[in-house]
């Protein structure tokens, strides 16, 4: 998919460069837009370090099972089907609470591991199961407490308060899910009168 | 509101000394683990900043934004907005470039600016994701994931500017 987006944006920029007459302009441009990705990395790298290894402490501490622990009764009640002691429903826990964290490395093989359980649940159809589905739904909107990068982008370019958009941040996403998660439910449910 | 961050700081490193983690060498740790997400990271965002940098410079921006402003004024957008808001689901990182061309424009904290960080905070790469987590176990009928997963995003959209509107302007 990206390689048609990129592209297209090469061609898009060319062909416009040509019509405007800013081929100039177009070509310093190049040079800019490199060196400036690396100037933001480099004044990104301090806070992502710092976040990542405060983040470590939260893992080893255990603040991710403390949280999967918190989270168990609402998955419960999503996931009917998934028995609550069996390991599918302890990686999906595990997965959220990581996803809430913003540890993407620990929560994308703790999905992956759940996804492989909750086939084995759904006796390996090659079909999505309305917990596989719901999951990945799940997976799918952000859940994350602290945008961390969102937000050393936004004090790189000079922002008075980076972390300012948090709350609306909160608002935004718990409403998104719930939609998804809805629309999600409504559904499954409608497809399973079909059957 | 300022507290949130220093907060979390404090709390999750109290919470790792009360447990006898080694909480300095833990966070030396996870900072190298940052390090190497900075360089993950910085290939797909040089070609895309680059490919967003050639855009704008060639007029395409202007054009496309021109193009759109009509309709999304009706609507109470800023039209520099719509374009993340379209790219954000298919790709994280072409959608990271418009926002911090967004930025460098507009600044973070203005009407635009402010939007999609919203957006950019509460939605994640739909499309990415599902193929993810679905090619891993082999499943191809995914059956209404995308939908749902769709839906979810567009009201992120529609939130991110309600929010901003009410609570940060």
């Amino acid at each position: 998919m990206l390689n048609y987006i990129w592209v297209f944006m090469l061609v898009f920029a060319l062909i416009s460069a040509i019509l405007t007459g800013n081929s100039q302009a177009l070509s310093a441009s190049v040079l800019e837009g490199a060196s400036e990705a690396v100037t933001l990395l480099i004044s990104i790298a301090g806070i992502l370090c710092f976040w990542s290894g405060i983040m470590e402490i939260a893992k080893e501490s255990g603040v991710t099972k403390a949280m999967a622990k918190l989270f168990a009764p609402i998955l419960s009640k999503l996931f009917k089907n998934v028995p609550k002691n069996s390991s599918a429903f302890e990686y999906i826990s595990l997965n959220i609470s990581a996803n809430l964290l913003g540890l993407g490395n620990a929560a994308t093989p703790l999905g992956l591991s759940a996804m492989k359980e909750l086939k084995a649940l759904n006796h390996n159809k090659p079909q999505a199961s309305d917990d596989m589905l719901l999951f990945v739904v799940l997976n799918t909107a952000s859940i994350q407490l602290i945008p961390t990068t969102l937000c050393a982008y936004r004090q790189s370019y000079g922002s008075s308060a980076p972390f300012e958009i948090i709350p609306a941040v909160w608002l935004t996403s718990v409403i998104a899910l719930l939609v998804g998660v809805t629309v999600a439910k409504t559904l499954s449910a409608g497809s399973r009168k079909h059957l | 509101m300022n507290y949130i961050v220093p907060v979390i700081i404090v709390s999750f490193t109290l919470w790792g000394l009360i447990k006898k983690v080694p909480v300095f060498e833990t966070f030396c740790k996870g900072a190298v683990s940052g390090l190497k997400t900075v360089v993950d990271i910085a290939p797909t965002l040089i070609g895309l900043i680059a490919a967003v940098t050639m855009l704008r410079s060639s007029g395409a921006i202007d054009f496309l934004t021109n193009l759109i402003s009509p309709l999304a004024e009706k609507i109470g957008f800023p039209a520099e907005i719509i374009p993340v808001a379209l790219l954000r689901p298919v790709s994280g990182g072409g959608s990271t470039a418009l926002i911090i061309d967004i930025f460098e424009r507009f600044s973070p904290d203005s009407f635009a600016g402010k939007i999609v960080s919203v957006m950019a905070g509460s939605t994640e790469t739909t499309f990415y994701a599902i193929t993810l987590y679905y090619s891993s176990v082999g499943v191809k009928k995914i059956r209404h994931t995308l939908v749902a997963g769709l839906a979810a995003d567009l009201t992120a959209v529609i939130f991110s500017v309600l929010t901003v509107r009410l609570f940060l302007t």
